[in-house]
């Protein structure tokens, strides 16, 4: 892996703006290192910063399958392993019945019959009977994939411990079919929105990365990336005034992606500049609280008078 | 621009070792494990990148969103050495890192790179690293300046002088200034040390010692600290009791169920029906009381009680003093530092009346009482000689779980005076002293394991 999309971190940013995420150094480096040393990223930060889009481009970026699991509690192994088909296999019973019945007539005595059924057992407990769900799948992916494993803050403790050994070893052992190594070691994301504190030996095995929000500069290279076609002048405003709603205290402030939402429903209604009723009618789209709309409303004109600095020194 | 000379004489191994210990110094925890990651991070880039080196280190080493913070700071102060100050360099400057330069001959050529590299040799010598409390910088940078050469100089200079030579007065003038300049540069090293590793060992150690300490007895400028410490047992105690709910599923057949649903597929069962557990929600009350006899403790019980609501789904939440109000709405709506001025207002400060606010309780409340209730209440039990209404206790106590006691004064006071305490703890299932953090963590503790149903 030393070669193409990550040589270095350089190149990772420029392929990662290819495909139109703009990633800060600290973001690149991360999946250099996690690409380098094998080892899965945790990524946390507020809703709407770009976690899943990280992994989303990385996909794209590195040409590899991208393969989800989203965490919720209650989620087991079955549904993030593996499971048997229970179904097919009741079935070719069912159907093989009359079969199994004949393939047994010949034998002399209840030794070989046993021996023989044997043999069947081990035929329903293989391969072609096997579901495999994400984390299999993406250790068998031939090239490699990205894994994506979604909110692990909301899935439970066992869980977490569960995934440890997936996480470091890159394998995974089945009862009937022994351990399962990738050939590639996927590239692993984790995200977390901190909604419980994650044990310390699954942070120990992940390398971490914070995304934080980003500065006006930042913002509007991504807002020019990700909804190209609002002239320059407009998205300097638009980012200037998410920027000042962040210094506000919010229930919920703004992330990127309530800017990139904003910014795309302004094209749709074809606006030059921000004006104060403009803003009121699509507040909506960047503050999702009912209190939040409420104190933003009657300062919206002052807002968009003043640049974000003299409205934080107020 | 001593930068890359000034390392250089060092392994790069070494100087990311003094780095892991700068880290822990501030609360960052580097593992064994993760310290060999960290290696192998620096190894993967390179030292000559000092922002890569800085994002690579920080993705494996910083493991949550504060961390992050910590470490960038850590690393802008341990990668900064600081250009020294003095006369700009007269004359060419001696080849840096010359061991054998007298401390005399490297302050007169204004040797920057040598002197700062002395600093580092001598501060070396002299463990800067150990330092761990503000108190010991002056001894700190005493020995770092012993260990440049400071004795020696010190003779120079009164040699020069004592032979009166008009050249040599000068020259140890010079050396004078230069020396003075040298102290300074010597105590702003140690205050960079300092800063690295020994500002989170003080916080630390005050934070030991504050959750020693009596709740009564907090001084006003602690209080923001305690309320630090208190959120952070609560979220302790969250991640490890807010999970155990979920364990319904134990993956065993429920055959009964599977054989009756399947009678439509003759008995071939297609559909399985999996065995189910129930679990009981936990449900706590706690009544709080805020009374003035209290005061200074019932803050901190209002802020426990208000993290414990985070904790816990199914908490109501009581205060009283001399009447007894449900504070739940308060604790769910209010961020804490509103909500406990308003618990405080609302029945706050006045004198005590235990009767009365369990007759409150009883009467507009006791229905919350069942067999999965365990109820905390929090007080002094001084009752300033009223009703205690020891009948009202003994249906909370039946009607209940458990009944659990916490109580700011010693036991040896308990029954003196107004206090009624030993005849309320005889409805208790635990009545104990609590008037610290620690204390408080503990028993709190306790009673989610022992007292919470699973």
């Amino acid at each position: 892996m030393t070669q193409g999309p990550l040589a270095s971190v350089e190149t990772i940013i420029e392929g990662l703006a290819g495909v139109g995420y703009i990633a800060s150094r600290r973001i690149a480096t991360a999946l250099y290192m996690a690409a380098h040393l094998q080892k899965p990223v945790l990524v946390e930060g507020m809703a709407g910063v770009g976690k899943t889009e990280l992994a989303l481009c990385a996909a794209a970026l590195l040409g590899l399958p991208l393969i989800r699991l989203q965490c919720y509690e209650g989620l087991d192994e079955s549904k993030a392993l593996y499971e048997w088909k229970y179904g097919k296999q009741l079935l070719y019973t069912q159907i093989l019945k009359d079969h199994m019945g004949q393939a047994l007539i010949g034998a002399p005595d209840l030794a070989t019959a046993m021996e023989r059924l044997h043999g069947a057992g081990d035929l329903f407990f293989s391969e072609p009977f096997l579901e495999p769900r994400p984390l299999l799948q993406a250790l068998r992916e031939p090239g490699g994939a990205v894994l994506l494993i979604d909110e692990i803050d909301k899935s439970d403790e066992a869980f977490e411990a569960f995934l440890l050994e997936t996480l470091s070893a890159f394998q995974v052992s089945i009862p009937e079919l022994g351990v399962i190594k990738a050939e590639t070691p996927p590239v692993v994301f984790l995200t977390s929105n901190n909604v419980r504190d994650l044990g310390d030996a699954l942070k120990r095995r992940c390398l971490h990365l914070h995304i934080p929000l980003p500065d006006q500069a930042l913002e509007e290279r991504i807002v020019a990336a990700r909804a190209p076609g609002v002239e320059a002048r407009l998205r300097a405003d638009l980012v200037a005034f998410v920027q000042t709603l962040r210094t506000l205290d919010l229930r919920k402030p703004p992330s990127i992606s309530e800017t990139v939402d904003w910014a795309r429903a302004l094209i749709l209604l074809h606006a030059q500049a921000l004006d104060a009723a403009l803003v009121r009618e699509t507040l909506n789209l960047l503050l999702k609280f009912e209190q939040d709309v409420a104190a933003v409303e009657p300062r919206i004109a002052e807002f968009l008078a003043h640049p974000p600095a003299t409205a934080l020194a107020r | 621009m001593s930068q890359e000379a000034a390392l250089a004489p060092e392994p790069a191994g070494r100087t990311l070792e003094r780095f892991l210990q700068a880290l822990r110094a501030v609360d960052v925890r580097v593992s064994p494990a993760e310290a060999i990651d960290a290696h192998r991070a620096a190894a993967e880039v390179g030292y000559a990148d000092r922002g890569l080196l800085k994002d690579a280190l920080c993705v494996t080493l910083a493991k949550t969103a504060e961390e992050t913070g910590r470490f960038d700071a850590c690393f802008d102060t341990f990668f900064t050495r600081a250009e020294f100050a003095g006369t700009p360099p007269a004359g060419t400057p001696s080849p840096a890192g010359d061991p054998d330069a007298s401390l005399a001959d490297m302050l007169l050529a204004g040797d920057q790179a040598g002197l700062a590299q002395a600093m580092e040799r001598a501060a070396a010598r002299a463990g800067a690293e150990s330092i761990q409390l503000n108190t010991q910088r002056a001894l700190m940078s005493r020995r770092i300046l012993d260990g440049m050469g400071l004795r020696q100089l010190e003779a120079t200079i009164g040699a020069l002088r004592a032979d009166g030579g008009e050249r040599d007065e000068a020259l140890a003038e010079r050396l004078g200034l230069a020396r003075a300049a040298l102290f300074e540069e010597a105590g702003r090293f140690v205050d960079r040390q300092a800063r690295l590793y020994a500002s989170e060992t003080g916080r630390r150690l005050r934070e030991q010692i504050l959750s020693a300490e009596k709740l009564t007895a907090i001084e006003p400028h602690d209080i923001r600290a305690m309320e630090t410490l208190v959120r952070k047992m609560a979220r302790r105690l969250a991640t490890r009791y807010a999970r155990k709910r979920h364990k319904a599923k134990k993956g065993k057949l429920d055959v009964r169920r599977t054989l009756r649903r399947n009678i439509g597929h003759d008995g071939v069962p297609f559909e399985l029906v999996w065995k189910t557990k129930t679990l009981h929600k936990p449900k706590i009350v706690v009544i709080c009381d805020v009374s003035r006899s209290v005061a200074a403790a019932a803050r901190f019980l209002l802020l426990f009680l208000h993290c414990l609501n985070e904790v816990v789904e199914r908490l109501d939440a009581f205060a009283f003093s001399d009447r007894l109000v449900r504070v739940n709405d308060l604790l769910d709506e209010e961020t804490v530092d509103d909500a406990i001025p308003l618990i405080l207002a609302r029945v706050g400060l006045r004198p005590t009346d235990y009767g009365h606010a369990l007759e409150d309780f009883m009467a507009a409340h006791g229905d919350r009482l069942d067999r999965r209730t365990t109820v905390i209440i929090l007080g002094d039990g001084r009752s300033n000689y009223a009703d205690p209404r020891l009948d009202l206790m003994r249906r909370v106590s039946e009607g209940s779980r458990a009944v659990v006691w916490l109580n700011p004064e010693p036991e040896t006071y308990w029954n003196q005076g107004d206090s009624k305490m030993a005849d309320y703890s005889r409805f208790c299932h635990v009545a104990k002293t609590c008037n610290t953090l620690k204390q408080l963590e503990r028993i709190i503790e306790d009673v989610l394991r022992a007292y919470l149903p699973r």
